[in-house]
């Protein structure tokens, strides 16, 4: 079996690469809350290469620590050296679910449901998505609050019930033609992955980043049937999983043919962008995947590089704040780009959100793994958005949108505050600018 | 797990209750290590006290079981201060971090030993105070390691050193005792000062739980500028000069082209990856003088060859430029997968020599180095980009080390400037001391700490 072990497989310089010196430390919020070594980067790293050395067996204490680790790679933004954190962590889990250390069968099954079945049939996870969303129109699910049924359900399921988003249907594929040309010539022509989580809960987000791309310039080019990029699956150890996702995407599109491939969620875009690392070993798929990372970009980044052009219409006087997606900034390094394009906007006064650089506790599907340090880094971050004093809260991943929301939602101080993707302000503006020139010209 | 250790863990819980003891494996390996990546060895046992009584308690209960006892803050110590030995109790501070009185009519703050150096600067900043001493590690170090290495730092060449600020500590003596030294008075001539004598003594004489430190009014203006040279000499030679010249300003910082593009690589800050070597300078104070200072600093660097001079815009760019310097270090080990930095520090008359003599030893034995450093102090941190699975290379670097430890000596110098002894150094100590003041410091250790309980097997061979 110690031959298998993904750990001993990774080059041993990534992990020898950290040298100890304790620079991500002060960036780490397990760190920050247990003030435990082995809570940090650096201890994590190190137990790693213990177990890469064999000196550490794969332990329940082993397998609990990498389940406790955000993954919100604010250690590798910090880290000098250039620690690559995020690869080691998912192989590190890859070797906890190989080893099968944790978890009886409840957890099994949960995990199977969802990634094995859920995540990577997006039919099904559309049907699921609709059932859902009858579900949650009709009242049932607030009937169900009341009586208290949600107590019956197990700590896991009951934490994840309270926090089901709302699904908005239609779905992207309802909202987004196969191919959508700009007003002028087209100067760009890019394929817009619609997501699936995204495509259930933030439909309008595509439609938003739709707009946004034919106000610029770029014919849209939008596949009816997507694959999750299989980014939940690389990060919770699933890497098999994970390259066969890769794969079907990649199936979908000939790359070639495209300026640019559009994410609009910074988790998913931080894997789509390591597509060929994925599939390294993998002697068909390799080189398709080498130039499709090449051709990845976050919404943000795209339009920035492109010159995004700035909407002629105020909305006036609104105060919009922004939380950085943990994988957009850490993940992708995209800090400036969201900022740039929200100053595009007329009228809107842009304030700094504290600590917007650290994690707001959804990260995948940790807010359910861990739900009692997800809620304490939420009411953290609700702190910082209530500071604020904004009435909008932008930021450019549903996950985060998601917890943020779901925290809004209950905290009467920010019960009026709307969290949006920043492409939707743009959109909106751009909208806007359209219904006053109108046709007729003048407003 | 033997028996003793069991009971001293046991012990320690009952008193301190089971989350703050540790010894599962997975905890003794992380307590195995500091920032010296190379050296490696698990405690029997990690505890976190929260007050200064139950620091003594666990000296007490680390007495009775004839235990050794390492003290440890954030572990970024530099020598292998905080690696511990075989069957060692961990005493990690690092929750002991509150700020306890800061007080603006004396111009001092008082703070548990656990507390973050850049804390301490930041909340001093928030009442128009300044706390200078500023290490590399300032995100994470905290102020008891900080005052048991007597850390230097990028201002150290105007502002001093770590014992410069110390007016006053509480230290657990290795007897379970608890005693204070010194206070706030400016000027204070009671006695022998055993509180300079615990600044620098490495968690080998007592643990530090409290320190009090002299704070000083926040300049009111500052200069940052970068100087890039085609030759390391030239970068000396700028230094020499400026000194030469009368000039002290906070900040002479050096970096060789090595360093220069793995930190360019990290921080993204346009240091010019071309260059040999650049100088990071740094004036600060009342306004016309910083605009002097930095005048005649930018004009002697031009004299002496610079190919040019940039002064950063506002705070933010100097603030960048700084805090890329600090990574330096680490920003190393992106070359070669193991780094060994030395620490030497020569008087300053002797540093162009001494750079030039670095590089000359690193060639012949065909070893990879970067250098950096405080150089406006003297001190240099040449730093060896290896791999410690090559043991042949390995054996080179001992060469290379041996040399410019020899050469540092000759010229004058000191074996650490603000790192410490600890494991690394020891095998020097003795050839940089001479055998009385070597065996007067033994006495020390042994006055103070007679079972030899805390820290044993540092500084000393
Ligand atoms: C990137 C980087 C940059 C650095 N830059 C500098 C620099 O510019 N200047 C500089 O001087 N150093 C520098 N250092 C070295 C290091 O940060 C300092 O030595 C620092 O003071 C160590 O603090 P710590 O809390 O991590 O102590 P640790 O590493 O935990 O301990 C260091 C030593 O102090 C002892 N000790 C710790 N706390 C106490 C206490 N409360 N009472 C008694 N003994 C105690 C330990 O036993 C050990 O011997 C740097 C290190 C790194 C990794
Ligand atoms: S900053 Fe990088 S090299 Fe330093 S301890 Fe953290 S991961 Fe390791
Ligand atoms: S990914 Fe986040 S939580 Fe995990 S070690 Fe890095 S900083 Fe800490």
């Amino acid at each position: 079996m110690s031959e298998l072990n993904l750990l001993k497989s990774l080059d041993y310089s990534v992990l020898q690469q950290c040298m100890h010196c304790g620079m991500c430390l002060p960036t780490c919020p397990t760190y920050d809350e247990t003030k435990f070594e082995r809570s940090s980067p650096r201890g994590r790293i190190r137990l790693m290469r213990e177990v890469a050395d064999g000196r550490l067996d794969v332990t329940e204490t082993f397998a609990e620590e990498m389940s406790y680790c955000l993954g919100c790679l604010a250690c590798t933004t910090a880290c000098p050296a250039g620690v690559d954190y995020g690869t080691l962590l998912e192989n590190a889990r890859g070797e906890v679910e190989r080893r099968g250390v944790i978890g009886g069968p409840a957890r099994r099954l949960f995990r199977w449901a969802n990634l094995s079945v859920l995540f990577r049939h997006p039919r099904l996870m559309r049907a699921v998505g609709r059932s859902l969303w009858l579900y949650q129109k009709l009242g049932v699910q607030s009937a169900l609050r009341k009586l208290g049924v949600m107590k019956l359900l197990p700590q896991q399921l009951r934490v994840m019930e309270a926090a089901t988003p709302t699904v908005v249907a239609p779905f992207s594929n309802a909202r987004i033609k196969r191919i959508e040309m700009p007003a002028a010539p087209a100067k760009y022509r890019v394929a817009l992955l619609t997501g699936c989580v995204q495509d259930l809960l933030f439909s309008p987000i595509n439609r938003a980043t739709a707009d946004v791309l034919l106000a610029n310039g770029c014919e849209v080019v939008t596949p009816r049937l997507q694959y999750c990029c299989g980014s939940l699956h690389a990060h919770n150890g699933e890497l098999e999983l994970a390259r066969d996702l890769a794969r079907k995407n990649l199936d979908l599109y000939d790359v070639e043919k495209f300026d640019a491939i559009i994410s609009n969620a910074g988790g998913c875009g931080s894997h789509l962008k390591k597509y060929a690392e994925l599939l390294h070993h993998d002697s068909q798929y390799h080189a398709r995947a080498v130039a499709w990372d090449r051709k990845v970009r976050d919404v943000s980044e795209w339009l920035v590089e492109i010159g995004c052009r700035a909407p002629q219409s105020a909305a006036g006087g609104v105060r919009v704040t922004y939380d950085a997606s943990c994988h957009l900034l850490h993940g992708q390094k995209i800090a400036a780009q969201p900022l740039a394009l929200l100053k595009l906007l007329p009228g809107v006064d842009l304030v700094p959100l504290a600590e917007s650089d650290w994690c707001c506790g959804s990260a995948g599907v940790y807010s359910i793994t861990q739900p009692e340090q997800s809620a304490k880094l939420l009411g953290r971050k609700l702190e910082h958005i209530a500071a604020t004093g904004a009435s909008v809260l932008a930021s450019g991943n549903p996950g985060c949108l998601m917890q943020i929301e779901n925290g809004m939602r209950r905290d009467p101080r920010l019960a009026h505050v709307r969290a949006c993707h920043p492409v939707e302000l743009l959109a909106e503006a751009y909208r806007r600018e359209a219904s006053r020139i109108g046709p007729g010209g003048a407003e | 797990m033997s028996q003793t250790v069991v009971s001293l863990a046991e012990e320690l819980a009952q008193e301190l209750g089971v989350d703050r003891v540790l010894t599962a494996a997975e905890d003794l390996a992380v307590y195995a290590y500091d920032g010296t990546a190379a050296l490696r060895q698990n405690p029997a046992c990690v505890v976190f006290p929260l007050t200064t009584a139950e620091v003594a308690f666990c000296v007490q209960t680390a007495r009775r079981h004839r235990a050794p006892i390492v003290t440890r803050g954030s572990g970024t110590g530099l020598s292998g201060g905080s690696v511990p030995m075989e069957g060692a109790l961990v005493v990690c501070l690092n929750r002991m971090d509150r700020i306890i009185e800061l007080d603006p009519r004396n111009l001092t703050i008082e703070v548990e030993a656990g507390c973050i150096t850049q804390t301490i600067d930041e909340t001093a900043g928030k009442h128009g105070l300044f706390y200078p001493p500023d290490p590399g590690s300032r995100k994470i170090s905290t102020i008891g390691g900080n005052v048991a290495e007597n850390s230097g730092g990028l201002r150290g060449l105007k502002y001093g050193v770590t014992r410069d600020y110390v007016m006053g500590l509480e230290a657990v003596l290795a007897s379970g005792e608890v005693v204070w030294l010194g206070n706030k008075c400016v000027k204070d001539v009671a006695g022998y000062n055993l509180r300079d004598l615990f600044v620098g003594s490495e968690g080998t004489l007592g643990i530090v739980t409290r320190v009090l430190l002299k704070l000083v009014p926040l300049p009111q203006a500052r200069k940052t500028m970068l100087a890039s040279y085609t030759t390391l000499e030239a970068a000396g030679e700028t230094v020499s000069n400026i000194i030469a010249a009368k000039i002290i300003p906070c900040t002479l910082e050096f970096l060789d082209q090595q360093t220069i593009r793995c930190v360019e690589d990290f921080a993204h800050v346009g240091l010019p990856t071309e260059a040999a070597a650049v100088l990071i300078m740094e004036t600060d104070g009342h306004p016309h003088v910083v605009a002097e200072e930095a005048a005649a600093m930018a004009a002697i660097a031009s004299a002496c060859g610079a190919i040019s001079v940039r002064t950063a815009a506002d705070d933010a760019e100097a603030n960048k430029l700084l805090s890329a310097r600090r990574a330096a270090f680490s920003a190393l080990a992106r070359v070669r997968p193991t780094t060994i930095l030395e620490d030497v520090t020569v008087p300053r008359s002797e540093l162009a020599g001494m750079v030039a003599f670095i590089a000359a030893s690193a060639a012949k034995h065909g070893l990879q180095i970067g250098t950096f450093g405080h150089m406006g102090d003297g001190n240099l941190h040449p730093t060896y980009l290896t791999d410690e699975r090559n043991a042949d290379e390995m054996h080179r670097v001992e060469l290379s080390l041996a040399e410019i430890v020899d050469r540092t000596l000759a010229v004058g110098g000191t074996i650490t400037g603000e790192h410490g002894v600890g494991l690394a150094k020891k095998p020097y100590l003795k050839q940089q001391l001479g055998d009385n003041s070597y065996q007067l410091l033994k006495l020390v250790k042994g006055a103070l700490d007679p079972d030899g309980l805390l820290n044993p097997g540092k500084i000393f061979e």
